[in-house]
């Protein structure tokens, strides 16, 4: 797994999934119009600044409210490489993971990381860099559950291979 | 050592003996939900796996409830895309506009979700049925996805947090001021991964339909599941609605939890949540006078019969203040009919409010209601965020019906006391 390199943008606590992507849009479920929009109502400009491959850096209970997976799918549909934050809320951590957006949960790299500042992370270490040759921190593990589905490229390809077994 | 309510439903459907929190373990799903925004994604996910035919044509719920009636061309894409799934597999629980309602006052009220079950729904507020005593919890679209092929689905056991409140409640204060209070006290993170399970006197004396309204915001506190032990008012609501057999599971006395919090309620004021969280919440005295341009009654939260007559008992006889405006949405056809026929309609009709067929529309800012920038709403929803009920300039206030109908009167936020007796 290649590492990631990209910049940073910052969000706060409790970024909720409606700020992420309103409703007003979800009458799509298309991952280019939903990235159009991605963060719209946390930062109205958003969509329009970043470049393919930034790194979103929020506090705690990142992706909190509705259980809506467009959240996680116009974050990547977006360009962003993956999302740190102090916290995840519950559902946007299962949805993150089953679509296959990489997320890292670390309160040092969320409190530490800057605005407009490039990052590098290591996904398969659960390493974070500031760059240049700055702080490093240690993602919280996944458990070996979720490594699994990581590994297999999410909950339909695991579910695939149950079904495949079981036949 | 005993076992707390989530973790016995949980046991059961897993098949084991017992589960401890942190454990994760594969649970069998009694009943599996999707909407109008989450289901066509979970479709699509659905018909990426491979089989022909999901696990049980019975155990699928799909409700078009959001953007319903239709309210453009890409919203009657998304739910004829539905209603194609839900005649190619034969889902039994496929309900249209005339039959339908929101997804978590209809569900129990047909009997399809029951005590004892195991229930997923993509969406949030599924952990609502937690107030019948099923452990009951919001997933994404690609876990529905998962679940429709399988009829199981993995869980981390969650810890609990006991909620007891104690005392009487106060007039003009019920469910929602319950809720309200307990996300005020522990923050919108401040349940996240746990159980919260609701006890104590006040609850015990409280009708289904407060109760609901109780489960229903947890995941306002981060919550997984939001749940209540079923009893003897449980089993009466049940009876006659179940569509099959199930079975009551309680916590054990000597459950460990992980934490506890005992309120007294006897002095509680009604409750209000600020923007932009739900957890911004005051005693209504506190925002008194803040000027109102809409105020909504109904949703998953609040749109049930009790909550209807709650606040036709307020708008009898009154008018909604002429800068506001009031909408009353019956949370199901079922709802609807019944209020008709108690004559609340009638009320809210002669009150100059306007009554819509059930639908979310205004709750998540979709339709039937949308906020220009700078105006101000009171609602008896579940969420204020930025942009919540339209314009990101728009700000929402969460409250009661007993507030949602005075502040319609009155044009500013207020306590119904200060409409006097209520007629």
């Amino acid at each position: 797994m290649p590492k990631l390199k990209g910049k940073i943008w910052r969000f706060g606590d409790d970024i909720d999934t409606d700020a992420i992507i309103p409703a007003r849009y979800l009458n799509t479920s298309d991952p280019a119009e939903l990235a159009k929009h991605c963060m719209e109502d946390a930062d109205p400009s958003f969509s329009s600044k970043l470049s393919s491959g930034d790194i979103i850096v929020a506090g705690k209970n990142f992706g909190c409210g509705s259980s809506r997976e467009h959240a996680p799918l116009a974050i990547k549909a977006a360009g962003i490489a993956c999302v740190i934050a102090e916290s995840f809320a519950r559902i946007f951590y299962r949805n993150a993971i089953n679509i296959g957006l990489p997320i890292l949960e670390s309160p040092e790299a969320s409190q530490s990381l800057k605005e407009g500042e490039q990052a590098e992370v290591d996904l398969e270490k659960g390493e974070i860099r500031a760059l240049p040759g700055g702080e490093s921190y240690n993602a919280v593990p996944f458990p070996p559950f979720m490594q699994e589905l990581i590994a297999m490229g999410g909950l339909i390809n695991y579910v695939r291979q149950k079904k495949q077994e079981s036949n | 050592m005993g076992h707390t309510m989530a973790e016995k439903l949980l046991a059961r459907a897993a098949g084991k003996e017992e589960v401890f929190p942190g454990e994760l373990v594969n649970a069998k799903i009694d009943m599996a939900l999707g909407n109008d925004i989450t289901a066509p994604v979970a479709i699509k996910e659905f018909n990426k796996i491979g089989v022909e035919k999901v696990f049980d044509p019975e155990r699928i719920a799909l409700i078009p409830d959001h953007f319903t009636p239709n309210k453009d061309i890409m919203a009657a894409e998304q739910v004829k895309l539905m209603r194609e799934f839900a005649r190619k597999h034969g889902i039994v629980h496929y309900y249209e506009i005339g039959r339908m309602g929101v997804e978590h006052a209809l569900l129990p009220e047909l009997g399809i979700v029951l005590p004892g079950d195991v229930v997923i729904g993509a969406d949030s507020h599924t952990c609502t049925y937690g107030a019948l005593g099923a452990f009951a919890t919001g997933v994404g679209s690609t876990d529905l996805a998962a679940t429709m092929a399988m009829g199981e689905l993995w869980f981390k056991v969650p810890p609990t947090i006991r909620i007891v409140f104690e005392g009487e409640l106060p007039s003009m204060v019920g469910g929602k001021d319950l809720i309200l209070y307990t996300i005020g006290q522990l923050g919108v993170d401040g349940a996240r991964y746990c159980a919260l399970e609701f006890c104590g006197s006040a609850i015990s004396a409280m009708g289904m339909d407060g109760r609901f309204t109780i489960s229903n915001m947890a995941i306002e506190a981060g919550a997984k599941a939001g749940l209540i032990a079923p009893d003897e008012i449980t089993e009466a609501y049940v009876k006659g609605r179940a569509r099959r057999s199930y079975q009551v599971i309680k916590g054990d006395d000597d459950a460990p939890v992980m934490a506890e919090y005992r309120w007294q309620i006897e002095n509680m004021e009604p409750q209000v949540a600020a923007p932009f969280s739900p957890a911004n919440v005051h005693p209504v005295s506190q925002l008194k006078g803040t000027v109102l341009d809409q105020v909504v009654i109904g949703s998953c939260t609040n749109g049930r019969i009790d909550d209807l007559r709650e606040a036709a008992a307020i708008l009898k006889g009154r008018r909604v203040h002429s800068h506001v405006r009031l909408l009353v949405i019956p949370a199901t056809q079922a709802i609807y009919k019944q209020a008709l026929q108690e004559g609340l309609l009638e009320i809210f009709a002669e009150a100059e409010a306007a009554i819509s067929t059930p639908t979310c529309g205004p709750c998540l800012g979709g339709h039937m209601g949308i906020l220009a920038e700078g105006e101000v709403a009171l609602a008896t929803t579940n969420r204020n965020f930025v942009g919540r009920m339209g314009h990101p300039g728009s700000r929402v206030y969460l409250a009661g019906p007993a507030v949602a109908a005075t502040s319609a009167v009155t044009g500013t936020i207020s306590h119904p006391a200060e409409l006097g007796e209520v007629n």
